[in-house]
């Protein structure tokens, strides 16, 4: 049926994109686990063989999310070499905003200098940042969106109970960030996503206030459900798991953090794949978890340029995300 | 259905390669925490490799209620098919 109705135009982007740059900040405080066996029934032994973690950063109450997040796209930004001008779309996937107004993303942006950003926060928890990367580059490639930053970031101390040893020992603060930009050639692959809210019971908010998991719970579906996302997100980017050079899972717990690793060499990821331990000196810090281990492995050279690169985020809601990346 | 020696036998090869514990010392009366120094997140493990192996759920509330080998024997001879 024809009409007179003017057609609308319609944008079309670059076909691939890649990450441009990354950066990260973590606060000063470093916090041991004899830091918090002072305070509370732990011991480091049982945090180490629990968790895998020797110690964390904790914010102190002047240094906000947004001020972290700032400090990590402004460096995500100086890696690229790339102005705050050339930037026109800002992404900041957290969940510890201290409250829904207003988000994140526009003041974060206007203090880098990005002038008139569109800007927003996403909440996919620890899955946050594999979904804004996803985001990130279909914005690109549809011409929505020139360059994007994308900035993990947030301040679990907020909304951890300092007096509970499930979550204390685990969660602390820090921002990673990456700057995502039009290729020549793909250097981000498709996004695998999905959620399981029929489990939304295991990972909330116990009044309003203070996060709780059920560990086992979430140990189970992370370790068994997460390796065949790993697995989804490389045959979309048509490659072999055998071309992976490096892994790097949300950081939520080392022995989840190996057990995908295990699940995936059975499966044909090699003997050396270079497998994140971020965890180990920062924590869990949600969705700044991947960034923050990715910039730490680059600086220590264990990730190098052109490194095929499989990440997957999971966590709360349940939500999960991965994709392939190449090492900018 | 397996017979309970075979779970047994089973469980040890299991408990072994997820825990370390030397598949002789894996019987009937020990128990899983106390015993054999078995985390509850090595017990997931162990779960989840459980029912890979003789085609059972054992779901996390459950998984508590097996505080020794014989128990999670007798568990899965009572639920494998």
């Amino acid at each position: 049926m024809s009409t007179n109705r003017p057609a609308l135009a319609l944008r079309q982007g670059p076909a691939a994109t890649r990450v441009l740059g990354v950066g990260s900040t973590q606060p000063d405080r470093i916090v041991t686990n004899d830091d918090l066996a002072a305070s509370m029934d732990t011991n480091d032994q049982w945090i180490r063989e629990r968790v895998g973690i020797v110690e964390r950063r904790f914010a102190g109450e002047d240094e906000r999310l947004v001020d972290m997040a700032v400090t990590a796209g402004a460096k995500a930004l100086a890696d690229a070499g790339t102005d705050p001008s050339e930037v026109d779309t800002v992404i900041v996937p957290n969940c510890t905003m201290p409250s829904p107004i207003p988000n994140a993303a526009a003041q974060v942006a206007d203090r880098i200098g990005i002038s008139a950003a569109g800007a927003f926060d996403l909440n996919a928890a620890c899955a946050g940042f594999c979904y804004g990367l996803g985001v990130a580059s279909d914005l690109i490639r549809a011409g929505s969106s020139g360059k994007v930053l994308v900035i993990g970031a947030e301040k679990l101390t907020d909304v951890v109970d300092p007096a509970d040893r499930s979550t204390a020992i685990i969660f602390a603060d820090g921002a990673g960030a990456a700057l995502v930009g039009p290729s020549d050639e793909p250097g981000i692959g498709p996004v695998v996503w999905g959620s399981a809210g029929e489990s939304v019971d295991m990972i909330y908010m116990r009044e309003h206030r203070y996060i709780y998991q059920e560990g086992q719970s979430v140990f189970r579906w992370a370790t068994t459900q997460m390796a065949p996302v790993a697995i989804r997100a490389v045959e979309a980017a048509g490659l072999e798991l055998s071309d992976v050079d490096v892994l790097i899972p949300h950081q939520a717990n080392l022995r989840i953090v190996e057990a995908i690793a295990k699940r995936l060499r059975a499966k044909g990821a090699r003997d050396d794949l270079v497998v994140a331990d971020d965890i180990r000196y920062s924590g869990n810090t949600s969705s700044a978890s991947i960034p923050l281990a990715l910039d730490h492995m680059r600086a220590a050279g264990t990730v190098k340029r052109g490194d095929i690169v499989l990440i997957v985020g999971f966590g709360a809601g349940l939500s999960y995300a991965g994709q392939v990346i190449v090492c900018p | 259905m397996a017979d309970k020696a075979e779970i047994l036998s089973g469980l040890a090869e299991i408990v072994e390669e997820v825990a370390g514990v030397a598949q002789d010392d894996v019987t009937s009366e020990k128990s899983f925490v106390d015993d054999l120094d078995i985390d509850s997140l090595s017990m997931v493990e162990i779960a989840v490799q459980a029912e890979d192996k003789f085609g059972v759920k054992i779901p996390d509330d459950e998984l508590a209620n097996l505080k020794t080998v014989g128990d999670a024997v007798d568990y899965v001879a009572a639920n494998s098919k």
